[in-house]
């Protein structure tokens, strides 16, 4: 049995050290974010201060460019999941003619990569007058977001018994009201878990607004720091690491928030006993 | 058809409507585009702005004649290579493969570590590594303190540096979909070939990766697909530099659309990269076996 105890031995050393190595670039930012004198090596601060982040929040462009930024990732969120689930409905409740050919487009776009459309995006925009023009770019993020947001929209529905509904239906509500009364808050789950997703990959985007959006004044939290690279990205560690962990947060916290929603599980069980 | 059916039917489609509109203006319709404007000579500037002509297969064969272009098929190539399909699949699989039956806390310590990587925004990710891997950077600091010589990564290994960068930043999505996988392997099997006396390598080989094959292929194509696409990474990172060392087609696009402003060639090579991504999404849903 030695020989397993060993390999047991080895497993968790292997294990600390590829930990080890991917916690390093990371400790750099949040160990510099809280330095006065803060450089491109990983040190223990020299002297605490939060200066950098009062000073990065204390910048009211800063602030315009996060709120840009939740403008556009939460519009996006609420578009894909309402638009999304309108979708939906039709898709998990009717034998429909089209629906295999349907969903199979439908879990085509939902791989494929986004850049390569940026170019004929651009065109567009230029085209029909909207560049610079952040709803616009929120429309075009809600359809490249739709997809994905109908598929797992359809599926989560799925999972929803039709027998309350008919029960609904037998009450006199309507679809409509079935759908928002009945249907929708057996879906908070799933609801979440796109509305998430689509938030976090929309925060993080820099790409689509770097192309669509000209005017600086208009750029959201993931242009603006790119930006601040640009500037003082080589002088100024300190702010750039506090920046980045501002910017960074919200994606963890919804991250964490969405692991919560997971592990409670799609339990509707017991809906149907009763 | 009785009135019914023509109920269901009318109201599916007022349901399906807002989502057909925005994925046939804003997804379909570009698509077509790509396909119409490669065939253009369209610029940003200059009398083509105005006046864009039909040059049939010209953009092509620019392209194919471009040695630009190639560089960067094969800086693409080497980039999903190294990256995705060596680099996070072998150490997602590796970390799922060894963090299986270890001490719980043990575990979701490594979990999270590997997972910050992933939720951490591309463009902090970009930050996070020029940083670590600057002159004056922390691997730097770490070889100075062993007495060896300090390297300028970004300029001597630019190619290599950009895979390391999207390894640490991809490898959790792997880690997960293996962890879901070798829970699928039924503990039975295994401990019976224990008892016959089988290796830990043995079992691996024999028993564990032919049980995973299928997410093993679903997630090749999947992080493929997701690599296609990067580009802030990049960007933010190298800038496609030094000279073409990293310059995927991503960036080579970017470059020949809105840094040269050569609309029509942009389009061309976007075209490239879309029918890579058409190919490796029908392989995805080959691979799925969806049942709808």
């Amino acid at each position: 049995m030695n020989r397993f105890k060993l390999e047991k031995k080895l497993s968790y050393i292997v294990l600390t050290f590829i930990g080890f190595l991917f916690i390093l670039p990371l400790l750099w930012v949040i160990l510099a974010s809280i330095d006065a004198n803060a450089k491109q090596a990983l040190t223990i601060p020299s002297e605490f201060t939060l200066d950098n982040f009062t000073a990065i929040l204390s910048d009211p462009a800063t602030i315009r460019s996060f709120i840009i930024g939740l403008f556009i990732s939460l519009g996006q969120s609420i578009l894909v999941v309402a638009v999304g689930g309108l979708a939906a409905y039709p898709l998990s409740r009717y034998a429909l003619k089209y629906k295999k050919p349907f969903m199979l487009t439908i879990l085509f776009m939902t791989s494929l990569p986004i850049t390569a459309v940026m170019v004929p995006v651009y065109q567009l925009f230029m085209f029909l007058n909207l560049q610079d023009s952040l709803v616009a770019t929120t429309l075009f993020l809600t359809a490249s977001g739709l997809p994905y947001g109908i598929w797992m929209l359809k599926n989560f529905m799925d999972a929803v018994p039709l027998e309350l509904e008919e029960s609904a239906w037998v009450d006199g509500a309507s679809i409509w009201t079935c759908l928002r009364k009945v249907v929708a808050p057996l879906m908070i789950p799933g609801i979440c878990t796109v509305g998430i997703f689509t938030f976090s990959m929309s925060w993080g985007n820099f790409f689509v607004p770097y192309i669509l959006i000209q005017s600086p004044d208009k750029f959201p939290a993931s242009v603006t720091i790119y930006q601040f690279f640009g500037t003082y990205g080589m002088v100024e560690y300190g702010k750039l690491a506090a920046f980045s962990l501002v910017y960074t947060m919200p994606a963890v916290i919804l991250y964490l928030f969405s692991q919560k929603f997971m592990s409670q599980g799609f339990s509707f069980g017991g809906a149907t006993k009763g | 058809m009785n009135t019914a059916s023509r109920a269901i039917t009318l109201r599916s489609i007022f349901f399906l409507l807002p989502s057909w509109i925005l994925l046939l203006i804003f997804f379909i319709g570009p698509i077509l585009l790509t396909f119409y404007f490669s065939f253009t000579d369209l610029a940003l500037t200059g009398a083509q702005a105005q006046q864009m002509a039909f040059v049939g297969f010209d953009n092509f064969i620019e392209m194919f004649q471009d040695p630009n272009f190639r560089i960067s098929v094969t800086k693409t190539i080497l980039f999903l290579f190294i990256s995705a399909i060596i680099g996070q699949q072998v150490l997602g699989f590796l970390l799922a493969y060894l963090m299986k039956e270890k001490n719980t806390t043990f575990r979701r310590i490594i979990g999270i570590v590997v997972i910050a990587g992933w939720v951490t925004p591309e463009i902090v990710v970009a930050f996070c590594w020029v940083a670590f891997l600057n002159d004056s950077g922390t691997l730097n600091a770490i070889l100075q303190s062993f007495g060896l010589e300090t390297i300028t990564w970004l300029y001597t290994f630019p190619l290599i540096s950009v895979c390391v960068a999207n390894i640490w930043h991809g490898t959790a999505f792997s880690m997960l979909v293996f962890q879901a996988s070798l829970d699928d392997v039924p503990k039975t099997i295994e401990e019976a070939a224990m008892i016959d006396g089988a290796s830990k390598l043995q079992i691996l080989i024999r028993i564990i990766l032919p049980t995973v094959k299928g997410s093993i292929v679903t997630n090749m194509i999947l992080v493929t697909l997701q690599t296609l696409g990067v580009f802030t990474l990049i960007y933010a990172m190298t800038g496609g530099g030094p000279g073409t060392s990293t310059q995927t087609l991503p960036i080579f696009m970017y470059n020949q659309a809105f840094v040269n402003y050569q609309l029509g060639y942009g389009t061309a090579i976007s075209l490239v990269l879309l029918l890579i991504g058409v190919i490796a999404s029908l392989f995805y849903i080959r691979s799925m076996k969806v049942q709808i």
